[in-house]
């Protein structure tokens, strides 16, 4: 980091208050861990299966892409 | 690749920050639920399309990136949680104080544009280096450095001073970047 004196209090230790922030509320979330729903997903289905569930949902909500 | 019980097994394990990278996006644990779900059916359904030894949560953040994207310019944000749905998303609750910087936090990092937002969180949160945040989002490395800058500068400044007409923001990234060279 360049010594550069910031104006309006801006520094290095903003900067690493808001990183700490952000890993904060991220890993908030990534702590839950993972749902059984998405679990038994990824265990069951195989490309077909999610294939025919997209084509389903699209079919629902006027074509996806 | 075919889908193996390895790559199953990867895929399972991309699935938390998967959700944390769509609530930070969404602002909403249900639609970003909705979104991890939409995330791992075509991950699923177009896994032959996955090169073998690249990097597997690049490609789920791109599918759900991009979900979000289309899903967006369908609907436009809807700015919800007003009654704190994030927040219920949280197993722990919070202390008081720590809570209300939570909240500020979290209501500032809504105020950046979505392009800022993005890049930050995939940089300053998810782990990736400035490249694989590039693939990501399609966009050179640069353009995410920059967007990157522009997001710690725009938080300092809501979050941290006072007086932000002190400094003009492309000032204050030089000052907090400094010469960041490539």
């Amino acid at each position: 980091m360049k010594d550069v004196k910031p104006k309006g209090g801006l520094n290095a230790e903003i900067q690493s208050r808001i990183g700490h922030q952000l890993r904060a509320m991220y890993d908030d979330v990534v702590r839950q861990g993972v749902p059984d729903r998405f679990a038994d997903m990824i265990r069951k289905l195989d490309g077909a299966d999610a294939q025919a569930q997209l084509a389903t949902e699209n079919g629902k909500t006027e074509g996806g892409e | 690749m075919p889908l193996t019980d390895s790559l199953r097994d990867d895929i399972l394990a991309s699935v938390p920050s998967l959700r944390a990278f769509a609530i930070s996006l969404s602002g909403n644990g249900d639609r970003a639920d909705d979104l991890v779900q939409e995330t791992l059916l075509r991950a699923l359904a177009n896994i032959d399309s996955f090169q073998v030894g690249s990097n597997l949560p690049a490609w789920l953040f791109t599918i759900l990136r991009n979900l979000f994207r289309s899903d967006y310019r369908k609907r436009r944000r809807e700015v919800e949680d007003a009654d704190g749905s994030y927040a219920k998303t949280l197993k722990t609750q919070p202390a008081q104080n720590a809570h209300l910087e939570f909240e500020e936090f979290r209501t500032a990092l809504e105020k950046l544009p979505q392009d800022q937002r993005e890049a930050l969180i995939l940089v300053g949160a998810s782990g990736f280096s400035y490249e694989d945040a590039a693939t990501i989002c399609g966009c050179a490395v640069g353009t995410i450095k920059s967007r990157v800058n522009r997001a710690r500068s725009k938080l300092s400044a809501l979050l941290y001073v006072d007086g932000a007409e002190d400094f003009g923001p492309d000032d204050t990234i030089r000052a907090v970047i400094g010469n960041s060279s490539n």
